[in-house]
């Protein structure tokens, strides 16, 4: 088996005196595409965090690579006042190699964009923005929080699909936090699901389908419904 | 005739749409739109000054302060606006820049505000023309404590907006800077500073503009020139022609002061998604 890219043992995690989550682990290999899945308020972004070293107050261990970690946020996130283009080059500095940025311009459909501003983007366009910032340092792992929750569904299925290509292409693990069930079956490898407080990993999906997936796979609408239920019987839904 | 079918005769709408262009370009036409009310007021003025509805040595016409202006542009005017260009100027980039400084560390730092904060509020509930009296003992009434009274005025406005931009940026992006590791001086350049700016320019404008108002002060109460001099010697002269030139000299000079730093600001901030305001 080969070396893990990230390796996470959550024993507990808390918030002033609530424990937000309690023995979590997490394995992520390369080139793997896991999702966790659980309601609003779970811990998932939380997990998410302690993973790319924004929360560091816990108990427990992480290994991973933080040089080889980008994070998309679940808003584009971008500087108002910059430019797309400096933008995807932003962890540079004004001296980012500019071939790479148009490359990554090109790459998610931005082609022609390079010098304009946030303002005149539209949320699926910023988001497509992030995803090239995030891809700008050639990670091994992408993060990425809810990143499509706030993009009509059309725009979703679009960006998705765009996700998996990029991931593919420059070789990337992807570790995923959603709320959308059919969102984590298209994507995934693997979909952890989450229970609510203290959360848990309550129970692991494994999705054994090749990519391209077709969204009306039945074993997809199989494993929904497995899912559901889990859901269900968490008092989730 | 029902409305749908005029819909449909619409070469005649087409047509009617070139025609309907405005003759100047839209930037022109707004700007005519603002000076159609001081025309109007000047005009009125004009009117009942010389029908005699006011008394002349009161109320100059308008032509008589053009006059009066014509004559002083000849004359003292030009030795007068520079004396107090420079206070202002003076002035205002000193509390501007104790200003900038003071917020940029309190507005960073929670043990800066916790030390210096209350001390700062203390001294702004002060009225600042308090300190006119103490001026003029410690530093006497030359240039320098004018310029200080004016630095004073500059300082409130610019360092409580300071403040307030430093604490009103988006947690959210700041964040980002932390995802990529920047360090404490890279954060303020790259993030920080560009983020606070939409709040700085505010309490810049407002300083600029207090800034004129002490500079008046200033000048009412101990000058030998200045456009504040001008103003008490159009008192003493019983010459309110003098001092209505005066006044319209300082609008002149306030509204291009200010109007250079709105166009900082619009340059700088090109960036922000704001509102705009309606066509009507």
């Amino acid at each position: 088996m080969t070396q893990a890219l990230l390796d996470i043992h959550v024993e507990r995690k808390t918030f002033a005196t609530t424990t937000v989550l309690s023995n979590i682990r997490l394995q992520l290999q390369p080139r793997e595409t896991v999702s966790l899945l659980g309601p609003s308020g779970c811990g998932k972004s939380t997990l998410l965090r302690i993973v790319a070293g924004l929360e560091r107050d816990f108990e427990g261990h992480l290994l991973s690579d933080t040089e080889q970690l980008a994070f998309v946020f679940q808003e584009a996130r971008l500087m108002p006042w910059l430019t797309v283009q400096q933008n995807i080059g932003f962890s540079e500095d004004d001296d980012y190699d500019e071939a790479w940025v148009a490359h990554l311009i090109d790459e998610v459909g931005l082609t022609g964009f390079a010098d304009i501003l946030p303002k005149a983007l539209s949320g699926g366009m910023a988001q497509r923005v992030a995803i090239a910032r995030g891809l700008y340092s050639r990670p091994r792992v992408l993060l990425l929080d809810e990143p499509f929750s706030a993009v009509d569904a059309f725009t979703r299925m679009k960006l998705q699909d765009l996700l998996l290509q990029l991931a593919e292409r420059h070789d990337i693990a992807l570790l995923l936090v959603t709320h959308d069930v059919d969102e984590a079956l298209y994507l995934s490898d693997r979909v952890l699901m989450m229970d609510t407080r203290p959360s848990s990993i309550r129970h692991e999906l494994t999705v054994q389908l090749e990519h391209p997936r077709d969204r009306r796979d039945p074993l997809l609408a199989r494993l929904k419904a497995v899912a559901l239920g889990e859901l269900h019987s968490a008092h989730v839904i | 005739m029902s409305s749908h079918s005029k819909d449909l005769s619409s070469p005649r709408l087409a047509l009617s749409l070139p025609s309907k262009a405005p003759p100047f370009n839209p930037d022109w036409r707004l700007r005519l739109k603002g000076l159609a009310l001081p025309v109007l007021i000047i005009l009125v003025l004009e009117i009942i000054v010389r029908i005699g509805w006011l008394p002349s040595y009161q109320m100059p016409a308008p032509s008589e302060i053009a006059l009066t202006l014509g004559d002083l542009a000849e004359g003292a005017l030009w030795k007068h606006i520079s004396a107090s260009l420079l206070r202002v100027l003076l002035g205002f980039a000193i509390g501007a820049s104790l200003a900038l400084i003071f917020a940029a560390w309190v507005g960073l730092s929670r043990e800066a505000e916790a030390y210096l904060e209350p001390t700062f509020a203390g001294l702004r509930s002060i009225p600042s023309l308090a300190w006119v009296p103490l001026l003029l003992l410690w530093l006497g009434i030359d240039e320098t404590s004018k310029v200080v009274l004016i630095a004073i005025g500059a300082f409130f406005p610019v360092y409580l907006n300071g403040v307030a931009a430093i604490r009103n940026i988006d947690r959210k992006l700041v964040e980002v800077g932390h995802m990529y590791g920047f360090n404490r001086r890279r954060l303020v350049r790259r993030i920080l500073l560009p983020a606070a700016l939409p709040g700085l320019f505010p309490g810049l404008r407002s300083g600029m503009s207090l800034a004129w108002m002490f500079l008046v002060a200033a000048e009412l109460i101990a000058a030998t020139k200045g456009l504040g001099y001008l103003l008490s010697d159009g008192r003493e002269t019983s010459r309110p022609d003098i001092v209505l030139a005066a006044i319209i000299v300082l609008a002149v000079l306030g509204k291009l002061s200010d109007g250079i730093l709105a166009g900082l600001e619009k340059r700088f901030l090109a960036w922000r998604d704001t509102f705009t305001g309606t066509e009507e």
